[in-house]
């Protein structure tokens, strides 16, 4: 890529990888990972989760973690580019799939497609979890402060809001 | 709720929203949450300002957990584009993406110039594993129906995390062939 403008590069990687990420922002996780740690190197394994947890803690949706990679690369031009590569090529998408998707609502198809996609979505999700937590969870307690969390999430209605602050609290007090 | 759900109601294309009523309107529902910001959107939409009804509003959503992309960023594009036309889906994008992008960037900056600082960076490492810990628990939550009774599904969703977060295959490449492959084991699987 030497001698490309990165916001071309950016723009490119950003809205092939929007087409793929079935399920929503955070399924294109593994792969924004890959491309900016791995292959463009525009930025550390520990940048990069850095950059999540800003993220989740960003009112909005979860599509904000682009935005900050590219503002990562290339500045002010690169959050805009990156957030509406990410965003246009699936909008158009959705824009004629809820059009013809309900005329096909019995057909077994599209029950199929349904069927098959759903589970295609839920790994991808997985694996954005397992990629993160390898990154963020380098010490006991930080793996325990996941392992919480997740349980917390699962049996209870906590706000996250609750749950990031007292994350924020442990992180800062040198504990994790 | 209950009163919207009756067939008396104007189905949502009949409304004439101004790009104004929009913007502010994803505007505020991108304040409203955090990540997974559909309860917020629904609460908006459905509930206060009554701009679909649930079953359109289910409709629309039924499609996210398989579309590609940002189902919320792409449901307000839609949405606009049906009321305003091409200037409509341009003010939900902006009223949506508007705010959480000025802020982010704002966080930013903030990073570039602390972000070697310890204490921020062991607070961020302490709300990364919390959100990866919240991330498991929506994950369980919808692998438990995939996962509940043998098909093929387990298999694919083993198969993808394997592929993607242990061998780390890049993302294109293998949906090419993973997502043909899981569609037509789906149909074998409702013919059999």
């Amino acid at each position: 890529m030497k001698g490309t403008d990165p916001l071309v590069t950016l723009a490119t990687h950003f809205a092939m990888l929007s087409l793929f990420a079935i399920g929503g922002a955070n399924a294109g996780l593994p792969e924004m990972h890959r491309l900016a740690v791995e292959v463009e190197h525009w930025m550390t394994d520990q940048q990069f989760a850095d950059l999540f947890a800003i993220a989740q803690v960003t009112p909005g949706p979860n599509v904000i973690i682009s935005t900050l990679i590219g503002y990562q690369v290339a500045g002010i031009m690169g959050a805009f580019v990156a957030t509406v590569a990410v965003c246009g090529p699936t909008c158009v998408a959705t824009f004629f799939l809820t059009r013809i998707w309900d005329r096909f609502r019995t057909a077994p198809l599209r029950i199929a497609i349904q069927a098959g996609l759903v589970p295609v979505s839920v790994g991808l999700l997985a694996a954005s979890a397992w990629i993160l937590a390898q990154s963020t969870d380098r010490s006991a307690v930080a793996f325990v402060l996941t392992a919480t969390t997740a349980l917390v999430g699962i049996f209870t209605r906590v706000n996250p809001l609750w749950v990031f602050a007292a994350a924020a609290f442990l992180g800062g007090t040198g504990l994790i | 709720m209950s009163e919207t759900q009756t067939d008396s109601v104007q189905p949502a294309t009949h409304l004439n929203l101004t790009l104004t009523e929009l913007f502010l309107g994803f505007a505020k529902i991108s304040v409203s949450g955090f990540g997974f910001i559909l309860p917020w959107a629904r609460r908006l939409i459905v509930d206060e300002k009554k701009w679909m009804t649930p079953e359109e509003f289910n409709e629309t959503f039924s499609l996210s957990q398989f579309l590609p992309g940002p189902n919320v960023v792409n449901m307000a594009v839609v949405f606009g584009s049906r009321m305003r036309g091409a200037a409509g889906a341009a003010a939900a994008f902006a009223g949506l993406l508007g705010p959480p992008t000025l802020i982010a960037t704002f966080l930013s900056f903030l990073y570039s110039q602390f972000g070697d600082a310890d204490i921020l960076r062991r607070i961020l490492t302490g709300i990364a594993a919390a959100a990866i810990g919240l991330m498991i628990a929506a994950i369980a939550k919808m692998a438990e129906p995939l996962l509940r009774k043998l098909s093929p599904s387990v298999l694919i969703f083993v198969v993808t995390f394997v592929a993607i977060g242990v061998f780390r295959f890049p993302l294109i490449q293998t949906l090419l062939v993973l997502a043909p492959v899981s569609i037509a084991l789906a149909y074998w699987w409702q013919k059999r």
